[in-house]
């Protein structure tokens, strides 16, 4: 994992140098001064609302954030820190993830009489039904619940079939479908059967409804009524805008929500809508959900997605993503020769064609620690893979030997090769000149380790007039 | 569709901007444009989704033309919808199959949960109702009961539905479906896809196999690409709609949910930013409830403004 992660980290990198992205975070600019003014921090705080907005929390749940840092930031203790930059971006990063919920993830509570209801509320297409399903099978493999999953959605073509399939698919019980039930009816069929037969939870999976239909939502009031759920989880889609906000308050005042499950934070979206959600209804968020597959539910980590938000990068994500992507036995060969010093430019070629299999780059981008910055200075363009195409080519035009040893191509072979890749000289000098600086900029990040990369962030990389500040004077927070 | 085309719409836009205008209300009621009032506008603006570069856009042109002006609560929202509503003109196109295609091929995608497969149902039963032979392709063969979602769609509105087993490989259905589609001579043929996230790079390549495979039968198929798009979504519909576009050659845009509370101001920045056609909105979930996109319309509704007043005002 250790290596791979280095490769793709690797490789992204030089893209980014390749396409002279600037490194200027904010909190390095603070780094720099050395004395931290109540100004300092107003600009600072101003960046950081830009960047909650960029993630789409919502605008008063920002408000009231910044306000709070604010007051937290502006103080002696920071003024007289050391590391005034590090201080305030610190307190950032503190109150964020405490606002996100702190330490530890919240477990479904399971504290009542079974049959333990679950109420599953939310948005059309927030992702209630798969939820419910992978709900019910983390209950029934890792706490060993006897788990009945009943749908009350009457609205959407099949989706009682639906969630029937995925019951059987999680080798749960569901409950048996009756046409023309109301929900109210479905339910408490749904608490019967339970009691009767033995079941520890009940998974009452609704209709996805809109938080101004006050028809369904008054339906939705009636089956908490009849049932008194122990949980009732809002679903909630990690692409959410500020609306978020609109649906945490009436969901709340409606229902009374326990819980919050974020879906599809296996996209590239900054998830804000989580911050929004915890501070609106007050409830922890308790799960997330990371892909499709039934088992992709995972407890909520605050640290990754408040990184997350500020556009500081989601370091485990990348990893993860790196992992999930990239070809295995390549990436190992690759590290291999870049630890030794042997990288050359068939293993550059190698390494573009797997940075190329992660999808977009600026998501990725989205994902490293201050690079929040180069994103936004890329403003609407999205990164120009087309820059990888062309060196793609430029390699292969080249023969075995100038790809092993690049030192040897002189004028009449860059010719040759820029006739043959259909470029033109300049680039294949370009090309040239990156490689050789990749090569120094691999030679740091060897010294460096991974240690020395969380810490200092992606700017240490950076070789001098790169970034923003000088080598190894850029501090990300961490 | 033109005919009672707007009241749901607008019922839904009016409910989803209430707080949108009655902020404006408070903010600008006989009141002098300075810096302040401005912040307040912009920050109305992004509670609206528009996206800070678009909100700032707008705001911008206000400072240089309007700064220091007495202003009143009309003539703000008069001039925001004018703004708003030049951004989105040009991308309101409506949904017009090409005849000589027979049948036009449509493929809709998204990421999951959009109301793809709704909006096949609507807008089969729209061209339907047009007297026009519509088959559908039930292409989700991934999502548990995907197919018979669509299969409920299919008996609404009478269109065939073509079916393949679970976890079929929805490029070779495709395939299948357009020959069918051809033998019995459809004019529309609409291909429902596997919600998926646009980051997940093996699920856009299968997206893209689907184009290839279909082109070995009809080397101009698909006739267009749709882009189901949720109207809660937040800034990363932008990165939505640039990788899908970049690798399916989206043609245009379907906005879902606009019935709620959220404003879908997101669209204004799409269309600043990729300019790719708007063809229709989703009001609801019933087979009617599909509205063609109205630039006038939405700008207005987006302030709070009731139809027709934009030009009095102004």
């Amino acid at each position: 994992m250790f290596a791979q992660w280095r490769v793709s980290f690797w490789g992204i990198t030089q893209v980014f140098e390749a396409l002279s992205g600037r490194l200027s975070g904010v909190f390095d600019g603070l780094a720099k001064r050395g004395a931290l003014s109540e100004a300092d921090v107003m600009e600072a705080m101003r960046e950081v609302r830009l960047a909650m907005l960029d993630a789409d929390v919502a605008l008063p749940v920002v408000k009231d954030f910044v306000n709070k840092v604010k007051e937290r930031a502006v103080g002696a203790e920071v003024l007289e820190s050391i590391s005034p930059g590090q201080a305030v971006a610190k307190i950032v990063n503190d109150a964020l993830i405490d606002a996100l919920g702190g330490a530890g993830a919240v477990p479904i509570t399971l504290n009542a009489v079974p049959p333990v209801p679950i109420l599953m509320v939310g948005l059309q297409g927030s992702g209630k039904t798969t939820t419910s399903g992978k709900i019910a099978l983390r209950l029934s493999t890792r706490e060993r619940k006897k788990v009945l999953l009943a749908s009350l959605d009457t609205q959407r073509p099949a989706a009682q079939l639906q969630l029937a399939q995925l019951a059987t698919q999680a080798n749960v019980a569901s409950l048996p479908i009756v046409a023309g039930q109301t929900p109210v009816e479905i339910a408490q069929r749904a608490m019967d059967v339970a009691r009767r037969e033995g079941y520890d939870v009940v998974i009452l999976d609704t209709a996805g409804r809109l938080s101004i239909d006050e028809a369904l939502m008054e339906e939705v009031r009636q089956v908490r009524a009849v049932t008194q759920p122990a949980e009732t989880l809002l679903v909630v889609d990690a692409m959410t805008g500020q609306d978020a906000v609109n649906t945490a308050k009436a969901f709340n005042d409606a229902v009374g929500v326990t819980g919050v499950v974020m879906t599809r934070m296996d996209g590239d979206a900054r998830g804000g809508a989580a911050l929004s959600m915890k501070a609106i209804t007050g409830a922890p968020i308790k799960l997330t959900g990371s892909g499709e597959k039934l088992d992709a539910l995972e407890e909520f980590h605050p640290e990754r997605v408040a990184g997350r938000i500020l556009g500081l990068g989601d370091i485990a994500g990348l990893v993860e993503k790196a992992a999930d992507t990239l070809d295995h036995e390549e990436g190992e060969r690759l590290a291999k020769k870049m630890m030794a010093g042997k990288f050359d430019l068939d293993d550059y070629a190698s390494q573009i064609r797997q940075i190329s299999k992660l999808g977009s780059i600026s998501g990725i981008v989205g994902m490293l620690p201050g690079m929040g910055k180069v994103k936004e200075a890329l403003g609407d363009k999205d990164l120009d893979t087309t820059i990888l195409k062309t060196h793609l080519a430029i390699i292969s035009s080249m023969t075995k030997g100038e790809r092993k040893a690049p030192a040897i191509i002189k004028a009449s072979r860059k010719k040759r090769i820029a006739a043959g890749s259909g470029t033109s000289v300049q680039e294949v000098n370009k090309l040239l000149k990156q490689f050789d600086m990749m090569s120094s900029m691999m030679k740091r990040f060897n010294k460096l380790g991974m240690k020395g990369l969380m810490r200092q962030g992606m700017s240490a990389l950076m070789p001098k007039g790169m970034g923003g500040g000088p080598p190894g004077g850029g501090r990300p927070f961490r | 569709m033109a005919l009672g085309f707007f009241s749901r719409l607008k019922k839904g836009l009016s409910r989803s901007t209430q707080k949108l205008g009655g902020g404006l209300t408070s903010v600008f009621t006989k009141r002098k444009l300075d810096d302040e009032a401005l912040e307040e506008l912009e920050d109305l603006l992004i509670t609206a989704d528009l996206g800070p570069s678009v909100a700032g856009r707008i705001i911008e042109s206000f400072r240089r033309t309007r700064f220091g002006t007495e202003v009143s609560d009309a003539e703000i929202r008069s001039a925001l919808a004018d703004e708003i509503a030049s951004v989105l003109e040009p991308v309101a196109i409506p949904f017009a199959p090409d005849p000589a295609h027979r049948p036009h091929v449509v493929l809709m995608v998204g990421v999951n949960g959009t109301g793809k497969t709704t909006t096949i149902g609507k807008m089969a039963r729209y061209f339907t109702d047009q007297g026009k032979k519509v088959m559908l392709v039930a292409g989700d063969t991934f999502r548990a009961a995907a197919v018979e979602q669509l299969q409920v769609w299919g008996e609404r509105t009478g269109c065939t539905v073509i079916a393949g087993p679970p976890n079929a490989d929805a490029a070779g259905l495709a395939f299948e479906a357009l020959k069918q589609a051809k033998a019995q001579d459809a004019d529309l043929l609409f291909v429902d896809t596997a919600g998926r996230l646009h980051n997940k790079s093996a699920l856009m390549e299968e997206l893209a196999k689907i184009i290839r495979v279909m082109r070995k039968f009809d080397e101009t198929a698909p006739h267009s690409v749709l882009l189901v798009l949720d109207a809660t979504t937040g800034q990363n519909a932008m990165e939505q709609v640039r990788v899908f576009r970049e690798l399916v050659n989206v043609t245009g845009l379907v906005v879902t949910k606009l019935d709620g509370s959220a404003r879908g101001g997101i669209v204004v920045a799409l269309a600043d930013s990729f300019g790719l056609p708007v063809h229709a909105v989703g009001v609801g979930e019933q087979a009617e409830d599909l509205r063609p996109f109205s630039a006038q319309d939405f700008a207005k509704g987006l302030v709070g403004l009731p139809e027709g007043e934009a030009e009095a005002a102004s």
